[in-house]
């Protein structure tokens, strides 16, 4: 069983539902992360996604894209944001997913890429540009190495498509809660029930929302409805503010802990 | 050689391909199914021929460039002049396609990206003749480079979103132009300019321009009395070259040449030179060669004409470099400066700079051919809108 499995196994039994906290590798240093990391973990996030950063992130809004470029400025590479996953898999047991675009994947070499990934600790893979049609020559190095490959299911996505991806997908399925790129919205989109509620007929896996949720109150509403919710953009800036903070792992730890609560079993 | 393509899934070999965010992959598919219905559409095909012969002005002439010829003392070099298509380029063909096509699939919206300016202008021009609303992304970059056609944009009722992301020339555009279609996915349509993008785009851009070397082609036999022996034509993103090049792929005796953004020269780095000095990979949702870094950063695309600013070149062109069947070579800036200012002088006739790069290079292939051979180079467009960058390069200002 992977990690991954294992997690949303044992949150389950418990009742609990997940929270999975994004944070740009690299942003605003590469040591930066780890500590960040250690403080997601210690703030109760149950997995954490580093982005891996791309020249040209389409999928992402602005505050993302803004973490990136300073990420890239200030060093990171696919294979640095690795050696730092290696050196943090000593400290903790939190599932690691990578979210990326293809292109730097392609460049590292995908047989390469899955290798080290997997040895340095990291458990699941995302790359938001990869939709499964395109995926099986990563999808292959991945399982090899024992990485989950998770795909992304979105509003427009047919039942057909739907099924394909929730047959696809490992570790959990991605629901991309509204048709957009990631970052803040005041409100959840008013379909997101019918969405997860037409995976939930095709699918027994673990369902992570994303996208577009910032605040404890909307983790609450989503935790109602998914397996996990995933907050991005709302931590990243939080990220971008603090930056030269000497409490910055310290705030994110507690924002954190606070879209945790809600999520935790009554 | 393959005729066929791309295969079912938008394959051309191993290039092209849907890399796109799951959002996009269905409207992906329903573009797909609209426009192949479209092409099988009578009434489409009758009106968009009618549109581009009474309202883009086609067909375009086969032109002579005998001064041209003279002085370069080789080869003579003919001209494909979409120069003198409605909106002063070749990108009015393939957005007349796919305006027509928006229409047709009910969209209220069209968006589109920009370099030059040249491809913004046509879709705001096809946006008014349609009524549909219209908006341009354009990296400020080059909002600044081509102030004219910005406001040309706008007189025309396109409302032009300037992008400050990135390098801020025509990859950001395109970036924020998808992360608007991802947004509006359900409304809009985005009519993209070059041959490149995810499944259908190079297809359907190459198809829209494949009148280019159909015509070419038949006036070739007309006048020359035969296929030309080699066809020339400048490569940014590519939509020009595919449109010129398709119909010739067949015909084994054709040289097809395409000419590429040298920039500074490729020494030194600064260039958009992608098939002769980059790698494979994968942006804005296809498998082609790119300019890139180790790491799979894209790298900045740098050339004198923002319309081969483009660290990319379509998918299909991928495909007929592995495969042996089309060359690629750079031009610097300038060489492309003094291939503008030959056919100025020796023709009268002021090219964009990004069709320049064709004329320098079909020019210094010229004087190394008989004069039995004959070149015919893709003038892809006219050169008003680079006056000013032209006057800058030759140290005088204007304006």
């Amino acid at each position: 069983m992977s990690r991954l499995d294992g997690t949303f196994a044992r949150l389950r039994a418990r009742g609990e539902r997940a929270l999975v906290a994004y944070l740009t590798a690299g942003d605003p240093s590469l040591a930066g992360t780890r500590r960040l990391v250690l403080a997601a973990a210690r703030g109760g996030a149950d997995v954490v996604e580093l982005g891996v950063p791309f020249s040209d992130p389409l999928a992402d809004g602005p505050v993302i894209q803004r973490a990136g470029a300073r990420a890239l400025a200030a060093g990171a590479s696919v294979a640095r944001v690795l050696e730092t996953v290696a050196t943090l898999r000593a400290e903790v047991q939190v599932p690691l997913v990578l979210l990326t675009y293809y292109n730097p994947v392609l460049a590292f070499g995908l047989k390469a890429f899955a290798r080290t990934a997997a040895d340095a600790g990291v458990d699941g893979l995302i790359v938001a540009d990869l939709p499964p049609e395109e995926a099986d020559p990563l999808a292959a190095e991945a399982e090899a190495a024992g990485l989950d490959l998770i795909h992304m299911v979105a509003p427009t996505s047919t039942p057909r498509r739907v099924r394909l991806i929730a047959r696809r997908s490992r570790g959990f399925i991605y629901l991309v809660s509204l048709t957009g790129v990631t970052g803040e919205r005041q409100a959840l989109p008013s379909d997101l029930a019918a969405q997860i509620r037409t995976l939930r007929l095709v699918t027994t896996k673990p369902v992570c929302v994303g996208f577009g949720i910032s605040t404890a109150d909307q983790v609450a509403a989503v935790g109602r409805l998914a397996d996990g919710v995933i907050v991005g953009s709302a931590i990243v800036r939080l990220v971008e503010e603090r930056a030269g903070s000497a409490t910055l792992a310290e705030d994110v730890g507690n924002f954190i802990a606070e879209l945790k609560a809600p999520l935790r079993a009554s | 050689m393959a005729l066929s393509l791309p295969d079912a899934r938008g394959h051309f070999g191993r290039y092209g391909g849907r890399f796109v965010p799951e959002t996009l992959m269905a409207p992906l598919a329903e573009l797909e199914r609209a426009y192949a219905a479209a092409r099988r559409d009578r009434r489409f095909r009758t009106r968009l021929a009618a549109l581009l012969r009474d309202y883009a002005g086609r067909p375009t002439p086969l032109y002579h460039a005998a001064r041209l010829s003279e002085h370069c003392g080789g080869a003579r070099i003919w001209l494909k002049r979409e120069d003198l298509c409605h909106t002063g380029a070749h990108k009015i063909n393939n957005v007349l396609g796919q305006a027509l096509l928006a229409a047709r699939m009910k969209k209220r919206r069209v968006i589109a990206e920009t370099g030059a300016g040249q491809h913004g202008v046509a879709t705001a021009t096809a946006a008014a003749l349609l009524g549909l609303p219209c908006e341009v992304y354009m990296g400020t970059e080059d909002v600044e480079r081509q102030a004219l056609n910005v406001f040309r944009m706008r007189l025309l009722g396109a409302r032009v979103i300037p992008v400050e992301s990135g390098s801020r020339t025509l990859k950001d555009a395109i970036n924020e132009a998808l992360r608007d279609w991802v947004t509006n996915v359900r409304t809009t349509y985005y009519l993209l300019g070059s041959a490149l993008g995810p499944h259908p785009y190079p297809m359907m851009v190459r198809d829209f321009h494949a009148v280019i070397g159909a015509e070419a082609r038949a006036q070739s036999r007309r006048v020359l009395g035969g296929l030309p022996d080699v066809v020339v034509a400048c490569v940014g993103g590519g939509s020009n070259a595919i449109g010129l090049f398709h119909r010739f792929i067949g015909d084994r005796r054709v040289r097809i040449v395409g000419v590429e953004p040298g920039g500074e020269g490729l020494a030194t780095g600064r260039h958009g030179a992608s098939m002769t000095a980059g790698r494979v990979g994968v942006l804005h949702g296809c498998m082609t060669y790119l300019l890139q870094n180790d790491d799979g950063q894209i790298a900045v695309a740098h050339s004198i004409s923002a319309g081969l600013d483009y660290p990319g070149v379509g998918p299909e062109h991928a495909y007929y470099r592995d495969a042996g069947r089309f060359e690629f070579v750079a031009v610097t800036d300038e060489e492309a400066l003094e291939g503008f200012q030959a056919l100025t002088r020796l023709e009268g006739i002021m090219p964009a700079l990004e069709s320049a790069h064709a004329v320098a290079h079909a020019m210094r292939l010229a004087k190394t051919l008989p004069r039995s051979k004959t070149i015919v180079v893709g003038l892809s467009g006219r050169g008003d809108k680079d006056v000013h960058v032209v006057a800058r390069a030759l140290g005088t200002e204007v304006g």
